[in-house]
């Protein structure tokens, strides 16, 4: 008795030792999340994550007010330059949908399945794991929002990573740059496929591309849907570095394009629908409506068969006047200057008199 | 009420009160889980590590420090997406490692505390890597440049964070 009573504090030391290492043992073999650590889990969950709403919301609150009712300055100008910005992409949308059209023709052709993001939840970043090893972060929407595992979780910028554990109100994201992650990755131009990994040191490889490729750096990385998990073609990042890897693989390090250290706001894609693509058929928007719709000088005219609305009884293009604030003698403003400058008179090269299929766009 | 752990040595044994015993440990646990998005340097800090030891060495019971280094590393492992123990398991060491040495060792001054911490910073990082390495088959690699000058970065902290103890733990 005098032995135990002398090695109490060891024996003890032992036993809880020993105790946790069996545990350990069991949910490493058993991989799904068992009944005792998942409550144990949603109880530290559940006394965190509290908190760090409350922190965020006020943070969020706080900027808010300062950005939307205090610091204004400079909103009229930027105001200008984003409505410039609109009108230019207006028509560079009509441009590049030509491009669009005949890719869902050729995919039609060849009964081409695409995935659709169809539904997102934004969600606010609103804690860590904590742990350099264990590179997740939590959200602050959870079951009650529908979220479920495996959901794709994405910013504007690029993939971030998947929802691995799903609370009431929050979930845990595992971020791409975790060692336990794996992303179905392809290249942009090589069209090379390979796996996205994360290291222990937080970087991101590509692997599985075979060394006797060549992988320009700076080169884009998409996802190539071959995960189930994203669908194909987000941005992830660019590649940084190549170099030759072990056995026969490049050891290819990539940036990833979401900044996965500083992540505030994600969206969490709850829906991806998966349809066959067809060519665009039906409503269409040509070039003169877009012209029409944003320059006031420009009558509009939607039927596709009749001329086009500026060209004349001869069928020469008449010049598109300027917006009115510039022809009425006021001030040009930074959109109309963009206009005038960006915007080519309608000429035959950028309105032709024809119908064509290259200035329709898909119907929205 | 309060909780008292005392190891009826020739020492001075102080407690900690309920609410600073579960407040303490629960706060360590949510800057270090919170402040990283804001701040990414900080995920080099071990703050619930920081918060075992002071409880450890204050109260110099090696029973309480184990179990209150275990507690902490669990309620720490529960918030990583990595088997629960991994924290658990290396607090539950450094917790009665600090405790048992706070019984020999005047633990009151700076210096003391600044070097007691680089030595158990790194000791769980040892048995960390052990762990994840040997029972989960985590890749790990290990560079004691790293481990060395994030211990001494956690020192110092550490420094700090025992004088804020010191205003909350009680004479026995």
């Amino acid at each position: 008795m005098d032995v135990l009573g002398r090695y109490r504090n060891l024996i003890v030391l032992v036993g809880v030792l020993f105790a946790q290492i069996l545990g350990l043992a069991v949910q490493v073999k058993h991989t799904t999340d068992s009944q005792s650590t998942r409550l144990i889990r949603i109880w530290a969950v559940d006394s965190v994550t509290p908190l760090e709403k409350v922190l965020v919301w006020t943070q969020t609150s706080g900027r808010n007010i300062w950005h939307n009712y205090f610091y204004l300055r400079g909103v009229r100008a930027e105001n200008r330059s984003l409505k410039a910005q609109i009108e230019q992409m207006s028509l560079e949308r009509v441009r590049m949908s030509q491009d669009a059209d005949q890719a869902r023709r050729l995919q039609a052709l060849l009964a081409f399945k695409e995935q659709f993001i169809s539904q997102t939840e934004a969600a606010q970043v609103i804690g860590s794991s904590g742990s350099e090893l264990s590179r997740s972060v939590y959200i602050d929407k959870g079951e009650h929002d529908g979220i479920k595992p495996d959901m794709a979780v994405i910013t504007a910028d690029g993939i971030v990573g998947k929802v691995l554990r799903v609370y009431r109100s929050t979930s845990q994201v595992l971020l791409i740059d975790d060692q336990t992650s794996g992303v179905g990755a392809i290249l942009d131009k090589t069209r090379l496929q390979g796996i996205l990994r994360g290291t222990s040191s937080g970087e991101v490889v590509l692997e599985k591309v075979m060394s006797d490729e060549t992988v320009p750096a700076g080169e884009q990385v998409l996802t190539s849907g071959g995960d189930g998990i994203f669908p194909k073609g987000l941005l992830v990042g660019r590649v940084m570095k190549v170099a030759p890897g072990g056995e026969l693989f490049l050891n290819i390090r990539v940036r990833p394009a979401a900044d996965l250290s500083k992540l505030e706001e994600v969206l969490v894609v709850t829906k991806i629908d998966e349809k066959q693509a067809e060519p665009d058929q039906g409503t269409s928007v040509r070039a003169i409506d877009v012209l029409a719709e944003r320059l006031p000088g420009v009558p509009a005219k939607t039927d596709t068969s009749a001329a086009p609305s500026n060209a004349d009884s001869d069928g020469k293009p008449k010049p598109v006047s300027p917006p009115a604030s510039a022809t009425s003698g006021g001030p040009i403003t930074a959109a109309a200057s963009a206009d005038t400058k960006t915007f080519p008179k309608p000429t035959k090269a950028t309105v032709d008199p024809k119908p064509q299929p290259a200035l329709q766009d898909t119907p929205h | 009420m309060a909780i008292t752990y005392t190891s009826g040595e020739q020492v001075e044994v102080y407690r900690f009160s309920l609410p600073a015993t579960i407040l303490i440990p629960l706060t360590a646990v949510f800057i270090q889980a919170w402040l990283p998005l804001r701040f990414p340097f900080f995920s080099n800090f071990d703050l619930p590590l920081l918060v075992v030891i002071g409880f450890a060495t204050a109260r110099r019971s090696p029973l309480a420090g184990l179990i209150t280094g275990g507690l902490i590393g669990i309620f720490q492992d529960a918030l990583t997406h990595q088997p629960i123990g991994l924290y658990g398991i290396s607090k539950t060491v450094v917790g009665f490692g600090a405790s048992s040495l706070g019984i020999k060792l005047d633990v009151e001054n700076a210096g003391a505390r600044f070097l007691l911490t680089i030595f158990f910073y790194v000791m769980h990082e040892i048995v960390y890597f052990m762990i994840a390495r040997g029972l989960v088959g985590l890749h790990m690699a290990w560079s004691w440049r790293h481990e060395l000058v994030s211990g001494a970065a956690n020192a110092l902290l550490g420094v700090l964070v025992y004088m804020l103890l010191d205003h909350v733990k009680q004479r026995t």
